[in-house]
């Protein structure tokens, strides 16, 4: 372990209430892999909901962790801004690949309206269908009575083969998008995927844009199609684009549809493990599955919150952020406040209002990739729910090493099949 | 109560009694009108409310707001008189307002 990384975990195994709120840093990766993290923002909410974290791994920054607050954040582009970092790690400036979700009016929006057209409505019409034969492909293949690693066979396996098909990125090599995606965003460490960012750096420029290069070179070529290479090559905002840009977007687009989607398809199983009741509920009227999906899109806030950067000086609930400090948004946090969502620790599978909730953000920024990830996880339990009394998970999960992916790196499990 | 008329994109009409002081989003959430999922609950923050205002009676609903702009000038399928129909406040002055939903938002 490191000076920087003995330093910055002094948070984790500590009751919440034992610790100097001065003190206080949520964004140590500790407590999100041990899966405690929530009541040191219960705890914030509570006493100090504008906190300012005096220094981190990152440096200082605040915290705003009430629904109310994250939203009048996300509502105010022009005071906290996306630029430079959407994270609370600043770009390297010998690195600096740019994507549209780290930009601000006018290029944000320039850019976003170019790809925005293959995750809206009517092409998911068009897209439902080979998505539930693909995810149909992967559940009639998997063991039944067998223990299995959830996240490996399914979440991953789908979201990958999602990923191919929107970008139609060659099918064999589907994997790869996966793997670049975790390179993107692991905390590089010695027992880690990556050990530095060095390393991360290395496999994006070396492996990644050529591959997309040459892709963008075949589409570029060929008449406008419906994948995302084709609308970056032809879009009149995007097809200008140099190569630090692309490789920007592509890997928003990657890990915007990788991480997000895997950790939600492995977080509805473990909490309907966890809560036998909904899912006595669930297999008793399947009519519940499109409220449901918000509700573990809620759960699981598969992102913990979005950096924004303030512009001038401003008073969010008494507080005075000052211009050029970091924000963090915790949409994990907001989503469990009680002010705002009903019971907000309890996972409850019919609830009225399932989509309000902040985990795609709110306001200009707002995930463009809603509505499909929406569809995919609906389409994945319609499948399950037709074939398996229950996905059983019969041993503890293991969570990610990060304050910013909120998932799980495996889930064993059990399928106990229909009975006859 | 002030009677709103909603347009499907296939041209099936729902006609809804709103009730003043809130706004058409809420009319149509409140009757389920297809279409409009409202996600962010009426804070100008989502976009998922889009309908487009009949033409006659767009001078009297009037254009959006800054907020209203700054997410609706996203959308590469907003027409002239696109608004966010949380945007729009029943008034009696709205009694049968009429606006079409978008194909884009089902």
């Amino acid at each position: 372990m490191s000076v920087a990384e003995q330093e910055f975990n002094h948070m984790f195994g500590k009751d919440p209430y034992s610790i100097p709120l001065e003190d206080y840093d949520v964004s140590q990766p500790e407590l999100f892999m041990s899966g405690t993290e929530l009541p040191y923002f219960e705890r914030l909410r509570k006493e100090a909901p504008v906190h300012y974290c005096k220094d981190s791994e990152n440096g200082p920054y605040w915290s705003v962790t009430r629904y109310k607050d994250i939203m009048e954040v996300e509502n105010n582009p022009a005071v906290f801004s996306s630029e430079p970092s959407i994270t609370l790690v600043d770009p390297d400036p010998d690195f600096d690949i740019s994507m549209f979700i780290a930009m601000d009016e006018p290029k944000h929006g320039d850019q976003r309206k170019t790809v925005q057209g293959i995750v809206a409505p009517p092409s998911l019409a068009v897209l439902e269908p080979v998505i539930r034969e693909r995810i149909v492909g992967i559940l009639d293949t998997l063991p039944v009575n067998e223990t299995f690693d959830w996240v490996d066979k399914v979440s991953i396996e789908l979201t990958g083969q999602m990923l191919a098909t929107l970008f139609d990125f060659p099918f064999e090599e589907r994997r790869n998008l996966t793997y670049w995606s975790d390179v993107a965003t692991t905390i590089p460490g010695p027992d880690a995927l990556i050990q530095s960012i060095e390393e991360r750096q290395n496999i994006l420029l070396t492996e990644c844009l050529p591959a997309f290069t040459k892709l963008w070179n075949q589409r570029v070529n060929e008449p406008p199609k419906g994948d995302l290479i084709s609308m970056l090559a032809h879009g009149k905002e995007t097809r200008d684009m140099g190569p630090m840009e692309f490789m920007g977007n592509l890997m928003l687009l990657i890990i915007g549809g990788n991480d997000t989607t895997r950790n939600s398809l492995s977080g509805g199983v473990l909490f309907l493990n966890q809560n036998p009741d909904q899912y006595d509920k669930l297999r008793a009227n399947h009519g519940l599955i499109p409220k449901m999906i918000p509700e573990i899109i809620r759960y699981q806030t598969p992102l913990t919150h979005m950096r924004r950067t303030a512009t001038e000086d401003y008073v969010l609930q008494g507080q005075n952020i000052k211009k050029g400090d970091k924000v963090a948004m915790w949409f994990l946090s907001g989503n469990r406040d009680s002010e705002v969502i009903e019971n907000a620790d309890d996972f409850i599978i019919d609830r009225k209002l399932p989509r309000q909730h902040l985990s795609f953000g709110f306001g200009i920024h707002r995930c463009m990739g809603n509505r499909l990830a929406e569809m995919q996880l609906r389409v994945t339990w319609e499948e399950i729910l037709k074939r398996f009394e229950k996905v059983e998970v019969v041993g503890e999960p293991v969570r990610n090493y990060s304050p910013f992916v909120r998932g799980y790196a495996e889930l064993p499990v059990q399928l106990r099949p229909l009975a006859k | 109560m002030t009677k709103i008329t909603f347009v499907k994109h296939d041209g099936e009409e729902m006609v809804v009694d709103a009730e003043n002081g809130t706004s058409v989003m809420n009319a149509a959430v409140d009757n389920l009108v297809p279409g409009i999922d409202a996600d962010c609950g009426g804070e100008c923050a989502c976009a998922t409310c889009h309908v487009y205002v009949d033409e006659a009676w767009f001078p009297r609903v009037g254009n959006t707001n800054d907020a209203e702009e700054a997410i609706m000038s996203l959308n590469p399928d907003r027409q002239e008189t696109s608004r966010l129909s949380c945007q729009i406040p029943v008034t009696d002055e709205m009694e049968g307002l009429k606006v079409r939903l978008p194909e884009f938002q089902f």
